[in-house]
C-alpha cells in the first residue's frame, strides 16, 4: 500500500510542478495583473478593479483590431470550410461512376499527400514565405500579373491599407483548407458508397449529393472543424506580425498583436492581460456559441 | 420528381463512357488547380534559393541560371540559421523528451490507479486546452524572468514542455485506459513493481499512442511561434534564437541590405528537413495531427 502511494506521488509530482509553474500560475496571474495598473518596470503597483476595462471599450485601436478578428471569425471558418469540403469530395467520390459504383479520384493519396504541406511547415515560414510573394517587385504574385499582361493588377499589396488585411486572409486560408480536405475526405471514407450510388440512380446532381448526403454524415467533423477555425481567427497573431505588423495603418491589425505591442512594446503590463482576459472570455462565447448554433441531429447510419 | 427520376433512368450514366468520365477529368482539373496553388509558392522559395539577387529583382518567375549553393552556406553561416536550427533541435529534443515522459507518468497514474483527487488533477491538465496562450504571455514572461530563465535555452525547453502537457495527459490516459488489464495483473503477480510494470510493460505497449501524440508534439513545438518572441528577448538573447525567430528576423533585415537569395536559402533550409521528414512519414504525420485536433 505505501508502494503504490510512492508510486503515485513520484509520477505526479514531477508533471505536476513543471505545469504548475508554468502554465497554471501564469494563467491564474493574469487575472490579478489585469485589475492593476502595473507597468511591470517598478515593483508598485495599484488594484484599480475595472478601470482597465472600462479603458478597453474606449479604446479605438482594440476595436479595430477585434473587427478585424471578428470579419476573420465570419469568413474564415466559411471559406476553409466550403473549400474543404469541395476538394475533399472531389477526392473521395469525385471519380469515375460506372458499373461498380462510385469510386474516389486516382491519385487520390497524392493529393492528400500535398494538400498537407502547409500543415507541417511553421508559421514562420508561412509568414515569410508569403511576404516575398506579395513583394511589389521581387515578388511572385505581380511576377505572375505581369507575365500574362496585366501590369496595372500589380500592386504593393501589404503596403496598401485597401488590401493588407485581405492578403493576410488569404494566407490564413491557404495554410489550412489542406489539413481540412484530408479531414474531411477521412471522414467521407465512412460513409456507405450505395448511398450515392442510390442518389445519382434518382438523378441527383453531384452538388445535391454533396449538399443532401455528404454534409449531413460528416456535420460532426464539420462542427470540430468550425470550432477550432474560429480559435485561430481569434488568434490570428503570427501570420499577421510577420506579414504586415499590423499595418498600414492599424488596417489589419489583430487583437493578440495588441496585446503583444502593449505589453512589450509600452511595457502596460496591466492592460494588456486586461485584454488577453478579454480575448479569454471571447473564445469561450464563440466557442459555446457555435456549438449551439451547430448543433443538429446526428444521423445514424 | 417522379418523372424526372424516370426519365433519368431511361439513360443511366453507366452506359455512355464520355458522359461518365467527365466528372474525374473535373475534379483533377480543381484538384491539381490547388495542388499547384499549394506547391508553387514552396518550389518558387527552393528555386529562388539559387538564383543571385539580380536575377530575383529582374525576373521573378525565371529560374537560376546555375546552381549557387554558395547562398545556402551564406544563409547558413552569416545569417546564422545554423545556429538557430541547432537551437531549435536542442530545445525540441529536450522539450519533447520530457513531455513525453512526463506525460506519459501522469497519464498512467491518472488512467489507471485509484486515489483521491484523481479527476481533479486530470482536469487541472486537461482544461489548460481551452485557455487562450494570449492570457498567460505576461505573467508567464515575468515567472520565466524571476527564475533567471529568460532568453536561456533551457528555460524555453521547460515552457514547452509544460505547455504541451494539456494533449498529451488527455491523448494517453484515453490511451492506457484501452490497454488490457489482464497483462499488468500477470506481471504483478509475478513479483513485478509499480516502476518496472510502468517502464517495462505499459510503455512499451502504449507505443503507438506515444508515436501519435509525440509527432503532435514534435510539429507544436518545432513551428512554436509567440513563445519564443516573448521568451527569447533581452540581452544577448540572439545567440539563443530558435529557428522560426531568427527567419523572421532575416526577413525584416534583409530589405536593408538587399540580400533576397540568402533569404531565400534560409527559407529553404528552414523548410527542406520537416517537408522531407513528413514525405518519410506521412501517414503518421496525418493521423498525428488529426487524433491532435480531434480531441
Amino acid at each position: 500500500m505505501r508502494g503504490k502511494r510512492l508510486f503515485i506521488a513520484t509520477f505526479l509530482i514531477p508533471p505536476l510542478l513543471l505545469y504548475g509553474i508554468f502554465v497554471i500560475s501564469p494563467y491564474a496571474q493574469a487575472f490579478q495583473i489585469s485589475g492593476t495598473n502595473w507597468s511591470g518596470l517598478s515593483p508598485t503597483y495599484e488594484f484599480i478593479g475595472l478601470d482597465n476595462f472600462q479603458r478597453l471599450l474606449g479604446d479605438g485601436y482594440f476595436w479595430n483590431a477585434l473587427r478585424h478578428n471578428g470579419l476573420l471569425l465570419l469568413l474564415l471558418p466559411v471559406a476553409t470550410i466550403l473549400l474543404g469540403l469541395f476538394f475533399a469530395s472531389m477526392i473521395s467520390v469525385g471519380g469515375r461512376a460506372d458499373r461498380v459504383g462510385v469510386h474516389g479520384v486516382r491519385g487520390a493519396g497524392f493529393y492528400r499527400i500535398v494538400y498537407f504541406f502547409p500543415q507541417v511547415l511553421s508559421v514562420a515560414i508561412i509568414g515569410v514565405l508569403w511576404k516575398e510573394m506579395y513583394a511589389p517587385h521581387t515578388g511572385m504574385i505581380n511576377g505572375a500579373l505581369r507575365a500574362v499582361g496585366l501590369d496595372g493588377l500589380a500592386m504593393a499589396w501589404l503596403g496598401d491599407p485597401r488590401f493588407s488585411f485581405w492578403c493576410v486572409l488569404v494566407v490564413l486560408i491557404w495554410m489550412n483548407v489542406g489539413f481540412y480536405v484530408v479531414l474531411f475526405s477521412a471522414a467521407m471514407q465512412s460513409i456507405p458508397r450505395d448511398l450515392y450510388e442510390a442518389a445519382l440512380l434518382d438523378g441527383a446532381s453531384r452538388v445535391t449529393t454533396l449538399v443532401r448526403i455528404t454534409v449531413p454524415l460528416v456535420w460532426d467533423t464539420i462542427q470540430v472543424a468550425w470550432v477550432y477555425l474560429a480559435i485561430i481567427a481569434i488568434d490570428g497573431f503570427a501570420i499577421v506580425q510577420i506579414i504586415t505588423d499590423g499595418g498600414p495603418s492599424s488596417s489589419s491589425d489583430v487583437v493578440g498583436l495588441r496585446l503583444y505591442k502593449t505589453a512589450f512594446a509600452d511595457g502596460q503590463f496591466g492592460y494588456a492581460s486586461a485584454i488577453g482576459v478579454a480575448m479569454f472570455f471571447l473564445t469561450l462565447t464563440v466557442a459555446a456559441m457555435f456549438l449551439q448554433v451547430t448543433r443538429r441531429d446526428r444521423v445514424e447510419l | 420528381m417522379a418523372v424526372l427520376t424516370e426519365t433519368r433512368r431511361q439513360t443511366p450514366p453507366v452506359e455512355t463512357p464520355p458522359a461518365a468520365a467527365r466528372p474525374a477529368v473535373f475534379s483533377h482539373l480543381f484538384l491539381t488547380v490547388w495542388a499547384l496553388l499549394t506547391t508553387l509558392p514552396l518550389v518558387w522559395a527552393v528555386l529562388s534559393s539559387f538564383k543571385s539577387d539580380e536575377e530575383i529583382l529582374t525576373s521573378p518567375w525565371g529560374l537560376p541560371s546555375e546552381l549557387r549553393w554558395e547562398n545556402w552556406s551564406r544563409a547558413w553561416n552569416e545569417a546564422h540559421i545554423g545556429r538557430y536550427f541547432l537551437n531549435s533541435a536542442l530545445v525540441v529534443t529536450g522539450a519533447l523528451t520530457l513531455t513525453m515522459l512526463l506525460g506519459a507518468m501522469a497519464a498512467y497514474v491518472l488512467a489507471r490507479y485509484r486515489f483521491r483527487g484523481n479527476r481533479i488533477v486530470y482536469y487541472a491538465f486537461v482544461g489548460g486546452m481551452m485557455f487562450p496562450v494570449f492570457l498567460a504571455l505576461v505573467p508567464l514572461f515575468f515567472v520565466v524572468r524571476n527564475l533567471g530563465m529568460l532568453g536561456t535555452l533551457p528555460g524555453l525547453t521547460l515552457v514547452y514542455a509544460a505547455y504541451s502537457l494539456p494533449i498529451t495527459v488527455f491523448f494517453l490516459t484515453a490511451f492506457f485506459r484501452t490497454l488490457p488489464t489482464s497483462v499488468a495483473e500477470a506481471a504483478m503477480v509475478d513479483g513485478c513493481g509499480h516502476f518496472g510494470l510502468f517502464f517495462r510493460i505499459m510503455l512499451p505497449m502504449a507505443r503507438p499512442g506515444l508515436v501519435s501524440v509525440g509527432i503532435f508534439n514534435f510539429l507544436f513545438q518545432w513551428n512554436q511561434y509567440v513563445l519564443p518572441i516573448v521568451l527569447m528577448q533581452g540581452e544577448g538573447a540572439e545567440r539563443k534564437w530558435v529557428l522560426a525567430q531568427g527567419l523572421t528576423a532575416l526577413a525584416v533585415n534583409e530589405g536593408y541590405r538587399g540580400d533576397f537569395s540568402g533569404l531565400f536559402a534560409g527559407m529553404t533550409i528552414a523548410m527542406l528537413p520537416v517537408i522531407a521528414g513528413y514525405l518519410l512519414f506521412h501517414r503518421q504525420v496525418q493521423s498525428g495531427l488529426a487524433a491532435g485536433q480531434l480531441r
